[in-house]
């Protein structure tokens, strides 16, 4: 079960506006999909640990040198993808009051 | 030039042959998908010019009599969640309805090495979410079976692809069935390697623990020919392993087959023939265990903790991961985005955030980003996604027992895919009756395993594939075994 408030504040914290209509019909979803995730709580996991990676990979690193990185082209192929860019920076709206 | 009859090897040697040149098979594929991608919705981008400029290359070196590659001059098709430089990539969401991939994803430029046709970008569920392409922003993707019925989800434009000869062969991507579904639903091959064996650099992000790039096409050694092409370590996905090829003598006997196999034993595991499985595929599968059984398998009933715990599993940690990886699309940097500089005076980043992510995602990519939200914040982390993580080692131990070769273990497993063949569109409106379809492909991701679906009785209704699970890395195994299984059904 979750509250209609705590799918307010979840889409919140995601950064995402829900209609009113949206917000009852996800509560309502949501619910039902918990629901059904609450059947893990049969399962006995008293006795393991927590799959951290599933290859059993660690600590995989790179050489700390500057990479080989892309052109001019392909740089600016990126920046050309901003909504507002100026030069090599991206503009966006002001942060601080 | 039937395209029907085709396969990526009697292409290939039609090409070597001088049957056809490679501008006229290349042709003949485009031509068949500007007639019939209107109705059946597959492709989302036909990349013409690239394909053409391909075939013109491979003709060139046809006709200097240079020798061609298996996989030169053969269309391919690739889902629109892997970049394919300079052209759009949507991930099936009006978030990046007009982003230019600035680069070639890894399984790409493979294939660009080897010199296969590129025909274009094929639909899938926004953000690989779904099991129909019911979600995509751009439309659904028919069932050429019956087009009243879902492709399956979410390489449902892939498999399309494949099953109406609009390509050879197709790449996909699978985080909980997504390759294997969508080939069930439309009988073809759907391969998901194991983790790790595929460079996802390139790869749009939906579950970074989950997500595999694999290949569908119509026979499994045309699957494994692409995959022999797109395996291997990548220094830019360092969740990439260096697996050994696991070799096998691949003898086109079937009587020899079965001493390919460490054990010769394959395991049934009972909870997934229970109830909720269709009782037509039911059948369908006990024939295929026959087939295997009368070349001198031996079949041990094995258990496998219910997959109703993994499936509850998959849908924590899945989601979790998702709601990480889209956090990334804030209008800021790319993509669709309600910022105007020009309007700063009323608009603030908040708002900006709130509104660019509501009007880019549908419904499913916000549903999913809010209950991952959920299942990690505080107060409910332990309870939901820690307790997933420890049910998905308690699965990936059962599976180790199962396959051990010291206590002489299956050499691979036999499911179905699906409950019950392709559905219809509209049918499922419930987001959790939608999900209930991965029930059975859903713990091949949990546990990072290869997993193949095959289709079985062909011609009579609608598709029906069949699952073969592997152990962990042992991808050359599966293969062999699912050509073997074709192999029989040759004769």
């Amino acid at each position: 079960m979750i509250s209609k408030e705590q799918v307010e504040h979840m889409a919140k914290l995601a950064r995402i506006e829900l209609t009113d209509q949206e917000k009852e019909k996800f509560t309502k979803e949501l619910s039902s999909i918990l629901d059904y995730i609450d059947k893990l709580n049969k399962v006995d996991t008293s006795n393991i640990e927590r799959v951290e990676q599933i290859t059993g990979l660690e600590g995989v690193v790179r050489k700390d040198e500057v990479p080989k990185f892309k052109d001019a082209e392909t740089r600016n192929k990126i920046l050309e993808e901003a909504p507002e860019r100026k030069g090599d920076y991206i503009k966006v709206p002001k942060i601080l009051d | 030039m039937k395209l029907e009859n085709l396969t990526i090897e009697s292409a290939n040697r039609g090409l070597i042959k001088k049957e056809f040149s490679c501008i006229e098979l290349t042709r003949a594929y485009l031509d068949k998908i500007k007639k019939e991608n209107k109705e059946l919705n597959d492709f989302l981008s036909i990349t013409e010019k690239l394909a053409l400029e391909q075939a013109e290359n491979v003709d060139n070196k046809i006709s200097k009599r240079e020798k061609i590659g298996i996989l030169e001059g053969i269309p391919i098709a690739i889902k629109d969640n892997i970049l394919v430089k300079d052209y759009i990539v949507t991930a099936g969401s009006k978030i990046l309805e007009k982003y230019k991939a600035p680069y070639d994803a890894f399984v790409v430029e493979r294939l660009k090495e080897v010199g296969v046709i590129i025909v274009g970008k094929t639909n899938l569920d926004e953000f690989a979410m779904g099991s129909s392409t019911e979600n995509s922003a751009f439309g659904v993707v028919k069932n050429p079976y019956d087009k009243t019925r879902v492709a399956g989800g979410s390489s449902g434009g892939s498999a399309v692809a494949v099953a109406a000869n609009h390509c050879l062969g197709a790449l996909g991507s699978d985080t909980g069935g997504s390759i294997r579904q969508p080939a069930a639903f439309c009988g073809v091959v759907g391969f998901k390697p194991s983790y790790g064996m595929v460079s996802r650099n390139g790869l749009i992000a939906m579950a970074s623990s989950l997500d595999q790039i694999g290949p569908i096409a119509k026979t499994v050694n045309d699957v494994k020919l692409i995959f022999d092409v797109i395996r291997g370590k990548d220094d830019l996905d360092s969740t990439t392993i260096k697996a050994p090829k696991f070799q096998v003598q691949n003898s086109k006997q079937v009587q020899g087959a079965k001493s390919q196999f460490p054990n010769s034993k394959i395991g049934i595991p009972k909870e997934y023939f229970a109830e909720g499985l269709d009782s037509g595929v039911k059948e369908e599968i006990q024939k295929v265990i026959k087939n295997f059984e009368n070349i001198g398998f031996e079949f041990v009933e094995i258990n496998l903790p219910n997959p109703e715990y993994a499936l509850a599993a998959y849908y924590i940690i899945m989601p979790a991961e998702v709601s990480a990886n889209l956090a990334r699309y804030d209008g800021i940097k790319y993509g669709y985005s309600t910022i105007k500089i020009s309007k700063l005076k009323t608009q603030n980043l908040m708002d900006n955030y709130l509104k660019t992510r509501a009007e880019g995602f549908g419904s499913e990519a916000r549903r999913r980003i809010i209950l991952g939200t959920y299942v990690l914040s505080m107060g409910y982390k332990d309870a939901y996604y820690n307790k997933a993580q420890k049910v998905r080692a308690l699965i990936k131990k059962d599976f180790e027992k199962v396959f051990s070769p010291s206590a002489n273990g299956v050499d691979f497993i036999i499911a179905p895919t699906t409950p019950a063949p392709a559905f219809k569109m509209g049918e499922k409106t419930d987001p959790l009756s939608m999900y209930l379809s991965d029930i059975y492909t859903v713990t091949a991701n949990l546990a990072g395993l290869p997993a193949i679906s095959i289709p079985c009785c062909k011609g009579k209704g609608l598709p029906v594939g069949f699952q073969i699970i592997g152990s962990q890395f042992k991808d050359d195994l599966v293969l062999e075994a699912a050509y073997t299984y074709e192999q029989i059904n040759l004769e």
